[in-house]
């Protein structure tokens, strides 16, 4: 508690500048929040270790996230990223650390996954918006009804209420036209634009990407870096596993070197970039500039 | 405009397990034959097809009047009746059956009710085969498990064909495929005599007695009653009087019972018969009898779309719960479900029908025919579809799974509303297929005693001796069944096509 204090007082030190809220509804929490000028967690990851069989994909994984924040994970392919993004939302489990967001915390020790576990991941998720490479989204449903489909089976929100709300946010991506077309008919760019308003639907604190351009031409993969730009300046906090390293120097407040399953360095971009304190870092900077 | 008619046939079902149960409750003399085309033993009078008729079915009339119980037949199928029996499905069996030592070693038997023999008969042109040691170089026809069976056995120099039905012996007969028929007297005056294209030749051959058959063991007391019973009307004449009306009182009969008498009793059921199987002459005498037999194609008709309807409604919703415990269950729930699929997959369904009807009787479940059908046919066709659907499954992108939990759906929302429609459309087209295939396939519930639509052509074509009217009347009812699936098909193919296109268009 005290470690953790401290360091979100460092944090503040770090990050003077408060971002507006995305929705002052979610902010009025019941988290301690600690000074005015100071930031609040919205999420910790602690020694998160997993492996496939025999295999270590993580090792000892810790981070912190404030609220607002936009962080980049970035390193070679395999180094873990994918693996940990998606034991933060329990897509993977993993074996042992603790994962808290927002005010749920789920702790893992080796043990088996149980259904009471399953419960509380599904809290825990309630924070927790996901995008994905490969888009995803549902190809039999309209893209409205893409957007609208977990409000409405999941939070059971009045329909009525969950239409303007979507309508609300296609706008936001830009995608109010096309509302009422099937995925397969939109540009990969369009997809995961609405897949990022499918995401917001349900109101996260958190938005997870695993390489949300990677699938893209970078004229249209553009078009998503924009609207995720839009968002932080609206104050989502957002965690974006990427290989595109513009972006991630552009646009990052922090940005994690993962290698190996393990972070060998957070920074913020420019100090990244210019001076790099691991000889790893500079290395693989080095090759992907 | 679904969902009543699904109550309808489920209620309809409901009500035919429950009348099942409702008549087993009030105790009459229960007895069964198969009256298919079992002519003239017990069959449908071919004037009125709601009515049985028979010599055997005249005597258990008699003998339940002299009881003072009410008769109730029960129809099984041939292969089915000693089994039924077994499982006290009724007490008594009267077909036709032989009291030879194998089978007064497995049943009880009454004292006899009729003595015959084993009769030649050939088309009327053929001439020479009118002995039975005559008969060797040529093929000849029997029915098979009877006397005239066992004695060709003997005879390497004739080739043997046995089988089921004589109706289909004599079809053979008709059509040159065999050289002679051999068969119990009855049959042979009935099958050869009553038609124009064939005679009896030559003198009786062999001897048998048929007796009514009862469970080993069980029931000696109404054995014992229907003995004294037949022996009254033995004493009586009763027994010449019924026999003399079907023209089938034999010197056998006189030597046995010692009866010599000649009663003035004109032979009325053969007549009625001979007039009522006389071929049709003319095309609107051929159309009437067509016209008359649509009720009766229409019955089984109904059953069999009963029958397929519960079945499939079962074989979707268990084939969906296999496959989805199969793709989504736990290790050992999928296995066992896995071991399910192949088990039925691997066994034909006919030894499944017969085993749900008659082998589970064994360990206390008896169902009604309808039931052990619907049942025997929807966990079959349960197979096939979850291995359908665990397909249409596996063809839904892993993401989509992803992507529904990220969203904070429950596994069961998540395959709800995005993985299992999705796979339906897979699905579809296979679906309706073996929609139509179930609905052909229930007509193996026939020989489990119900008269479903292929049961019905079996019957009436036998009865008039006429596989073609009946056969096209029959085929033309399943396309008529069968309908509704390939439209359904067609326009489920449609809609989802549409699905697919109408992005575009915008
Ligand atoms: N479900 C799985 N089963 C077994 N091994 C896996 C599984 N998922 C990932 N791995 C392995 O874990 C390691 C890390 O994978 P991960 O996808 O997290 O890497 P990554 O950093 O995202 O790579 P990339 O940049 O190529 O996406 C890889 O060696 C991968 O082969
Ligand atoms: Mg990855």
């Amino acid at each position: 508690m005290v470690v953790f204090f401290i360091m979100s007082f460092v944090g503040c030190l770090r990050l003077p500048e408060t971002h507006p809220s995305y929705d002052d509804r979610e902010i009025a929490g019941p988290v301690e929040t600690g000074p005015a000028f100071c930031v609040e967690t919205v999420l910790r990851a602690e020694s998160i270790c997993k492996s496939f069989d025999s295999h270590k994909v993580l090792r000892n994984v810790s981070l912190t996230v404030e609220r607002g924040e936009l962080v980049s994970i970035i390193g070679p392919s395999g180094c873990g990223k994918s693996t940990f993004l998606r034991c933060l939302n329990f897509l993977e489990i993993p074996d042992s650390g603790t994962v808290t967001i927002a005010d749920d915390s789920i702790r893992r020790n080796e043990g088996p996954w149980r259904s009471s576990d399953e419960a509380q991941a599904h809290q825990l998720r309630a924070h927790v918006g996901m995008v994905f490479q490969s888009f995803n989204l549902f190809p039999h449903r309209t893209v409205l009804d893409n957007v609208m489909l977990a409000p409405r089976v999941v939070k059971h929100v009045a329909p009525s209420v969950i239409e303007s709300e979507a309508r609300e946010l296609l706008a936001k991506v830009g995608l109010e036209a096309a509302a009422l077309r099937y995925p397969a008919t939109l540009s990969g760019g369009q997809q995961q634009r609405a897949a990022i308003a499918r995401a917001l639907a349900m109101r996260p604190d958190v938005m997870l990407y695993d390489e949300p351009t990677s699938a893209l031409d970078p004229r249209v993969a553009e078009e998503v870096l924009e609207v995720m730009r839009a968002l932080d300046r609206e104050g989502m906090t957002q965690i974006v596993v990427t290989h595109d390293m513009r972006f991630a120097r552009a646009a990052s407040d922090r940005i994690v070197f993962m290698e190996s399953g393990e972070i060998i360095e957070i920074a913020d971009p420019d100090e990244m970039y210019l001076n790099p304190k691991d000889s790893r870092t500079r290395e693989f900077l080095g090759a992907s500039l | 405009m679904r969902k009543p008619v699904w109550r309808a046939v489920l209620l309809a079902a409901f009500a035919l397990f429950i009348f099942g149960a409702a008549a087993r409750a009030d105790e009459p003399l229960r007895w069964a034959a198969d009256g298919t085309a079992n002519v003239p033993f017990t069959f449908h009078d071919p004037a009125e097809e709601s009515h049985m008729v028979g010599f055997e079915y005249d005597i258990m009339q008699e003998i339940g009047r002299r009881l003072g119980r009410e008769v109730q037949f029960t129809q099984n199928d041939w292969d089915g009746l000693i089994p039924g029996l077994q499982r006290g499905f009724y007490d008594m069996v009267a077909d036709g059956i032989e009291m030879t030592p194998e089978h007064v070693e497995a049943l009880d038997f009454s004292r006899p009710y009729y003595m015959t023999t084993e009769r030649i008969v050939v088309r009327r042109d053929q001439a020479g085969l009118d002995s039975f040691e005559r008969l060797g170089g040529h093929t000849v026809g029997t029915i098979k498990d009877t006397l005239a069976e066992r004695m060709l056995r003997t005879r390497p120099d004739v080739t043997l064909r046995s089988y089921d039905e004589e109706s289909n012996a004599f079809s053979d007969l008709r059509n040159s495929r065999l050289d002679a028929v051999l068969l119990d007297g009855p049959i042979a005056l009935y099958y050869g005599e009553a038609d124009p294209d064939f005679r009896i030749v030559g003198p009786p051959i062999g001897h048998l007695a048929y007796g009514i058959a009862f469970r080993k063991g069980a029931n000696q007391e109404l054995r014992h009653r229907v003995d004294e019973a037949l022996q009254a009307m033995i004493a009586d004449g009763a027994l010449h009087r019924i026999l003399a009306r079907w023209n089938l009182w034999t010197p056998e009969m006189a030597d046995w019972t010692g009866d010599r008498s000649v009663p003035n009793i004109v032979p009325t059921e053969w007549e009625h018969y001979l007039a009522s199987t006389a071929p049709a002459r003319g095309w609107t005498a051929r159309f009437y009898r067509y016209v008359s037999f649509l009720p009766l194609i229409g019955r089984g008709a109904l059953l069999t779309l009963m029958v397929s309807g519960c079945a499939m409604v079962l074989a979707v919703g268990m084939g969906l719960a296999l496959a989805l415990t199969r793709r989504y269950g736990p290790s050992w729930l999928a296995a066992l479900a896995t071991l399910y699929v192949e088990i039925v997959r691997g066994t034909p369904l006919l030894i499944q029908i017969l085993f749900i009807f008659y082998g589970l009787p064994s360990i206390g479940i008896r169902l009604s025919p309808f039931v052990a059908g619907v049942i025997g046919l929807g966990m079959n066709y349960a197979a096939y579809e979850a291995e359908n659907y665990r397909a249409g499954l596996q063809s839904v992108a892993r993401g989509q799974m992803e992507a529904a939990t990220a969203l904070n759906m429950t596994h069961l929302q998540a395959l709800r509303y995005v993985v299992v429609p999705q796979a339906f459309r897979v699905v579809v087209p296979v679906m309706t297929n073996d929609f139509i295939s179930l609905l052909k396939d229930s007509s193996l519930v026939s020989i489990i005693t119900l008269t479903e639509l292929s049961q019905t052509y079996v019957r009436l074509s036998s009865t008039y001796f006429d596989y073609f009217g009946p056969g096209l009347m029959v085929g033309a009812a399943y396309l008529l069944l069968g309908l509704p699936f390939v439209r359904l098909a067609k326009l489920a193919e449609r809609r989802l096509a549409v699905s697919e296109r109408r992005g575009g268009r915008h």
